[in-house]
């Protein structure tokens, strides 16, 4: 995973609070068998006019301000809803490093973690101060320093952020998290003989491979 | 020993390693796999050589994408087809269980993890879906997770976790005819917001849960995540256990005995403390219809659509706006007026045999309006469409006007050929009224199943507490 420590940014502002994640990656793109290519359809039915996919120039993110961001400045439970973590990975491969946001719905939040993301999190008022300025001062830009934990900009805001330090250390070396816990493999396979996990069928049931295949 | 609560007990039997300041290894009893969030992670652990752990613990099923029509036809959808594809083959190299789409026992993942009792109290079920919650109903914990999630419980059969805080939710007093677990829980996501539970575990409680079937119980666990909270549980009890016993994957004889004992100790002590705790009153709750584009707009049946300017919040404000341009819906119009243009009875909220059994006896005699377009009754899995047709649901629902489809997801997500079209209108018994959820530009109104009923009979909504509602549990 690509680890994160600074990013400097034009911001792009999404002003709507509760955005979901059918929204980030509408359920049609949901049958894809790769990681790749969610970019292109990120926010797919407000970023697009249907027939024939044309950019919606009421959407901001086809506002040509805003080409080229990098930082997502959004509003409180930002990506709630679906578990699919094709929302993240098409905010990633739309060139966004960075989310700041009030607040983040849980499996969102987590699935950010798994893929190079920094969802920054800061006050409501913090947030409204950002949205005003980013409005305001055209090819706006912030910059997030995860080491010291900040969000800043040229004019001399610094905003300090929380996130839990092992959620910190993930980003800045970009951990594989299964890698690390195999690395516990003694400790799963204690826990097996001693809780005797298991899945008996005691009826029939009709499924296919396990049953039959070993 | 301080007292804990169900959370924590399960919590605390599962720990695989701690270290002091970071997250925990949790060990994942049931891990449950489909068709739409799996191909990226089965692809992921082959490209860096490793193995599924426990292939007897993971549990794969088709329903997201599949036809509610005629299987035996070609699939016409090449996306979804390679997607059917790609999960057999990953189950076949792995030995992974699969119900794929002609099994008698394929259905909605978080309807047929409980009806084959693969589900059972006391574990930790994750699926990358974030409707697991449903099987907190039998004193699990169970979330939904994302698929390098997925990747890493195929790899390990354990997920690196944080506690979460506790929500306790009691609803006191006796439900009203006509009100139903899906009006509870939707009643208390209008309370606590959409994002009212993010960071919790939440449990429920008090008599108008604890006199909710094992169905109704799904219901409500279902749509906790439709609060915040990405699990909710209800510790199990007699009603738990009655409905565990002779399901194909439940112990037998002794040992089921056994079970259940180990089973009644997963309650909360009395005294544990819940980092926040939410009361409801059900003599208080009636039939909801939500009429914005998230659950947590929603109000009463003999309500009306609210005014932007009602909203003290500026982004409450702009939400609601927003949501009713979108909705096609005016401020003061009173529930009961909006027309609606199709009907959706099924979702992994609402399709198991108390609705299904609740929404015939409303049909039963009667004919669906003729503004309907169309209204699809879908079970939740292959099982409960063959005992509904063994008790005869099936004629009722179709002498009504229904269409009686096969098992799958089907119209709560529109994956398959079951989508609502722009602009139409759906009372629907799924989950989600997200904009373009049901199809692009469709706007859809969330009600329970007694309710979606009588709006096809009526063709607009209606409060069902006014229809003949004596059958109505």
């Amino acid at each position: 995973m690509q680890p994160f420590t600074m990013h400097t940014g034009l911001v792009a502002p999404i002003d709507r609070v509760n955005v979901d994640t059918d929204q980030m990656v509408p359920k049609q793109f949901l049958k894809a068998l790769t990681r790749e290519g969610f970019g292109r359809i990120l926010f797919y039915d407000w970023r697009y006019l249907q027939p024939g996919e044309r950019p919606n120039p009421d959407f901001v993110l086809n506002f040509p301000r805003y080409q080229g961001a990098s930082v997502l400045l959004a509003r409180a439970n930002f990506g709630c809803g679906s578990s699919r973590e094709h929302a993240p990975w098409g905010v990633k491969d739309y060139g966004f490093r960075a989310i700041i946001a009030p607040s983040y719905a849980d499996i969102f939040y987590n699935n950010c973690f798994k893929n190079g993301i920094l969802p920054a999190i800061l006050t409501e008022e913090q947030v409204d101060e950002l949205f005003k300025r980013t409005e305001k001062e055209e090819g706006y830009s912030l910059s997030l320093d995860l080491p010291n934990q900040t969000v800043s900009d040229r004019h001399g805001i610094v905003y300090k952020f929380e996130i839990a330090p092992a959620r910190k250390e993930v980003l800045l070396q970009g951990l594989d998290d299964i890698g690390q816990s195999l690395q516990h493999v003694a400790a799963i396979d204690a826990y097996e003989r001693s809780h005797k996990a298991t899945a008996t069928m005691y009826d029939t049931v009709d499924v296919k491979y396990y049953s039959n295949g070993r | 020993m301080p007292p804990k609560t169900l959370y924590e007990k399960i919590w605390d039997n599962h720990l695989v390693h701690e270290e002091p300041g970071k997250p925990a290894l949790l060990y994942i009893d049931r891990h449950l796999v489909h068709e739409g969030t799996s191909p990226q992670a089965f692809a992921g652990l082959k490209s860096e050589g490793r193995k599924v752990r426990r292939p007897d613990l993971t549990f794969a099923v088709m329903d997201h994408s599949v036809s509610t029509t005629d299987r035996t036809l070609p699939i016409l959808d090449q996306d979804a087809k390679l997607q059917f594809e790609a999960l057999e083959r990953n189950c076949r190299e792995t030995g992974v269980r699969l119900f794929d789409m002609n099994s008698k026992h394929q259905g909605i993942v978080h309807i047929i993890g409980p009806e084959l009792g693969i589900t059972q109290p006391g574990q930790t079920i994750v699926c990358g879906d974030s409707h697991t919650s449903t099987h907190g109903a039998f004193g699990t914990l169970a979330f939904g997770i994302g698929t390098s999630e997925v990747e890493h419980v195929l790899a390990t059969q354990c997920l690196v976790q944080s506690r979460s805080k506790t929500l306790r939710i009691v609803v006191d007093g006796k439900r009203p005819k006509g009100v139903t677990a899906k009006d509870i829980i939707l009643a208390i996501i209008g309370k606590i917001g959409i994002g009212g539970g993010t960071g919790h575990v939440a449990e429920y409680g008090g008599e108008a849960i604890r006199s909710l079937s094992m169905d109704g119980r799904m219901t409500v666990c279902n749509m906790t995540i439709e609060g915040g909270a990405r699990a909710g549980m209800v510790a199990p009890d007699e009603a738990t256990f009655a409905y565990m016993e002779g399901r194909p994957f439940v112990p037998r004889g002794k040992a089921f005995q056994e079970a259940v004992e180990r089973w009644k100790q997963l309650k909360s002590d009395d005294g544990a403390r819940f980092d926040m705790t939410v009361a409801l009153q059900a003599e208080q709750i009636a039939p909801q219809v939500t009429w914005g584009t998230n659950p947590g707009m929603v109000t009463s049946v003999n309500g009306r659509i609210p005014d932007p300017r009602d909203f003290k919040d500026l982004n409450d404000q702009k939400a609601t706006e927003s949501a009713l341009k979108y909705m096609g819906l005016k401020p003061g119009t009173p529930i009961v007026d909006i027309p609606v243009d199709r009907v959706f009875i099924g979702s992994c909220t609402n399709s198991r045999l108390d609705d299904l059994r609740a929404a015939a006896h409303l049909v039963a005699g009667k004919h669906v309006a003729k503004n309907i377009k169309q209204a699809l009754i879908v079970p939740g899995s292959r099982g409960i469409k063959a005992q509904a047709e063994k008790e005869g649901l099936d004629k009722i629902f179709t002498q009504a006007g229904f269409e009686w489809r096969d098992a799958g997801c089907s119209m709560c997500i529109g994956m398959n050929a079951d989508v609502l079209p722009p602009q139409e209108r759906s009372a629907s018994t799924s989950n989600r009224n997200f904009e373009g959820r049901q199809g692009r530009d469709s706007r859809t109104h969330l009600v329970s199943p007694v309710m979606a009923a009588a709006a096809a009979i009526a063709g607009h909504f209606v409060d069902v507490r006014e229809f003949d509602v004596a059958h109505v549990e």
